[in-house]
């Protein structure tokens, strides 16, 4: 396109109005052509860049223009999550406070419908989904092996997200297609949190059970500042991939590093290297309930070993069934900080007229 | 089925130990072959008092069925009831006598009637493989009045007869048990022996006779016109929803005001009682003017 713009230019050697009219059209014409392929390049390009959504499943207004859908099929707008006389203020302020990407483990082509549950149900109310298979081919590459299979599959992941998403969102989630997270619970459970400590929350501190599953690893979570850490220890080896066992790759870079530094909740320089601080375990969470009441929490965050029908009943349960005005017996707050920041979210609580046995 | 086990081998060991020394092996195959005579009846009025009724059976996953029911559940109705077939000294039940459904349930409503005409509005029958949100069925009989000669449930049609099935749960106005009662006494209105060649199911014998007194059967919805009454359990429900509308699985699935499942094992009335009182989203506020405490002497919920 180029070249025909420059042979309009040379054409220019009369000094005639039509020439000058018609050098202005062919100019016209060049730059829109250029425009065009520029345009195209760049498309392309956009194309193998992230395609990472930005989502709030609270927005009261429709906010559904065609490149928000993770797959054409799927609603993703969960604005029919709303209940009858609901207030979700608290709940939309903080998912504004603390912004959470979800990382979806989608594992090979074949098994990508596994996820396809998870996707619309739970991993809806995160504020930015990245999906494994489309961002970066991590699984599927059975004839590479050893090293570089693991470099595909676990800090490729991370440096992909360090590169394009370190400053939109606050925390990480890597999770496994058999897992339910309760992402408002976890928000309200991290805002107590800072994410430029270095943190990193595994879902087992257990030797890895090796699942003959391509996607089997323990899904975790990292803050912003755990994940700058994590992926600086793999560019200056601090954490190698050199295992035969791929799976264990990240679960041995974390436990190594965890062993090294010791269990310790204080962020200190004892050890020479001590990039992580474990801070608390998923395994409180590790099962639904079981029996009495002291087991699990009300504000559960995640549920592990859930099959595709239950990623739908839990997200029934959790956001659609209640007892109809009924007074919960625990009754969780936000921290200070939280709550001067929403200000007098509860304002309009005014008077209860309890009924009910005495 | 994927609901089920995945929880109960895997998840919830623990729950079983409640009963543990009635189970025994319930998760395998029912150790005798009775058919199932439960009921569990429940009354509610106005002063939102509430009881329930269970008959059972000698049958050991029965015992663990309505251990469940009675420790989860029926803690909010403000009374329950239990009927059995036969006398069960444990569980207090009120001894029927028989083993035919249908006559049973006739001395069941005589019962209650009989006792508790003075004090409640509403009479609500279940089987106790039934979980019931008893704050959502108050909720529910707010808005409907007492006095009219009206039945409530998941309604069912036979040929002329709609009728309320017994699956999901069956809701008397004080009025329609007034009419009932009256012509229990009348056989040739309201016969013992409905069917004549073949037997035919308790809840459309209940029903023919309620015609017969001017009682019709309604079916509950909620604002949306989804049944609040359901014949089966979330999971099967969920697992039907994924099969016939893949896209809007939950949405399309049950009500938020859902009353009653039904078809749940012991271990899965436990893990209800979780997952509707207590597991929940922090921050989801909802401004009720009034509210339902919960009951004393639970700690599940």
């Amino acid at each position: 396109m180029l070249c025909s713009f420059q042979n309009t230019l040379s054409e220019m050697a009369s000094k005639s109005w039509l020439n000058f009219l018609t050098f202005l059209y062919g100019s016209a014409i060049g730059f829109l052509l250029c425009s065009q392929l520029f345009s195209i390049l760049l498309g392309e390009e956009g194309d193998t860049q992230s395609n990472v959504l930005h989502n709030d499943p609270y927005a009261r207004h429709s906010d559904d223009n065609g490149q928000n859908h993770l797959e054409g099929q799927m609603n993703f707008n969960a604005d029919s999550s709303q209940r009858k006389d609901e207030n979700i203020d608290i709940t939309e302020n903080l998912y504004q406070q603390v912004k959470i990407l979800c990382w979806v483990m989608t594992g090979p082509q074949n098994l990508e419908k596994k996820a396809k549950h998870v996707k619309v149900t739970w991993v809806q109310h995160c504020h930015k989904v990245s999906e494994e298979n489309k961002d970066f081919p991590a699984v599927g590459l059975k004839t590479k092996e050893g090293r570089d299979q693991l470099y595909w599959k676990t800090v490729k992941p991370f440096q992909y997200v360090h590169e394009h998403h370190l400053e939109d969102v606050d925390w990480f989630l890597k999770a496994d297609d058999d897992t339910y997270f309760i992402l408002d619970n976890l928000r309200w459970l991290l805002s107590k949190s800072d994410s430029k400590e270095p943190i990193y929350c595994g879902r087992r501190f257990k030797p890895f059970v090796k699942q003959g599953y391509m996607s089997g690893e323990a899904g975790y979570l990292l803050s912003k500042e755990g994940l700058k850490r994590f992926v600086d220890a793999f560019k200056t080896d601090k954490c190698t991939h050199n295992s035969s066992i791929e799976d264990l790759a990240m679960g041995i870079c974390m436990e190594i590093i965890n062993v090294e530094a010791g269990d310790s909740r204080d962020a200190t320089g004892k050890k020479p290297f001590h990039p992580f601080v474990t801070f608390w375990y998923w395994n409180y969470n590790y099962y639904p309930p079981v029996g009495g009441p002291g087991c699990c929490s009300d504000l559960a965050v995640s549920f592990h070993y859930v099959d595709f029908t239950t990623e739908y009943v839990l997200e029934y349960l959790i956001y659609h069934l209640r007892p109809n005005i009924y007074l919960y017996r625990y009754q969780a707050t936000l921290p200070e900080n939280i709550l001067k920041e929403i200000g007098q979210a509860n304002k309009n609580e005014g008077t209860k007229v309890k009924l009910g046995n005495p | 089925m994927l609901w089920n086990e995945p929880f109960s081998s895997r998840i919830l060991v623990d729950t079983l130990a409640r009963g543990q020394s009635l189970i025994g092996d319930w998760s395998g195959s029912r150790m005798h072959n009775h058919e199932h005579n439960t009921y569990t009846y429940l009354k509610i009025s106005m002063d939102w008092l509430i009881e329930g009724m269970t008959a059972f059976e000698g049958d050991i996953y029965y015992v663990s069925l309505w251990a469940a029911v009675k420790e989860t559940w029926t803690k909010h109705c403000d009374k329950a009831e239990f009927f059995s077939s036969e006398n069960v000294k444990v569980f207090e039940s009120i001894n029927m006598d028989t083993n035919d459904m249908w006559l049973m349930m006739r001395k069941a409503y005589k019962y209650a009637f009989d006792k508790y005409r003075d004090q409640y509005n509403w009479f609500f029958l279940a089987r106790p493989t039934t979980f019931a949100i008893i704050e959502n069925l108050k909720y529910f009989l707010l808005k409907k009045d007492p006095s009219q000669p009206f039945y409530l449930g998941h309604t069912i049609k036979s040929g002329d007869l709609e009728y309320v099935g017994m699956e999901g749960g069956i809701v008397l106005s004080i009025e329609s048990m007034k009419r009932l009662n009256s012509l229990l006494n009348i056989p040739e209105k309201c016969p013992e022996q409905g069917g004549m060649i073949w037997k035919i199911s308790e809840d459309k014998q209940l029903a023919v006779c309620l015609k017969y007194a001017g009682v019709f059967a309604e079916n509950a919805e909620d604002a949306d016109g989804k049944d609040v009454f359901n014949t089966k359990s979330v999971g099967l429900s969920i697992k039907e929803a994924m099969t016939y509308h893949p896209n809007q699985v939950v949405e399309g699935c049950c009500s938020d005001m859902a009353v009653t499942f039904n078809g749940l094992t012991p271990n899965q009335m436990h893990v209800m009682m979780y997952g509707v009182y207590r597991l929940r989203a922090f921050g989801h506020i909802f401004n009720d003017a009034l509210v339902f405490l919960p009951p004393n002497g639970s700690d599940n919920d």
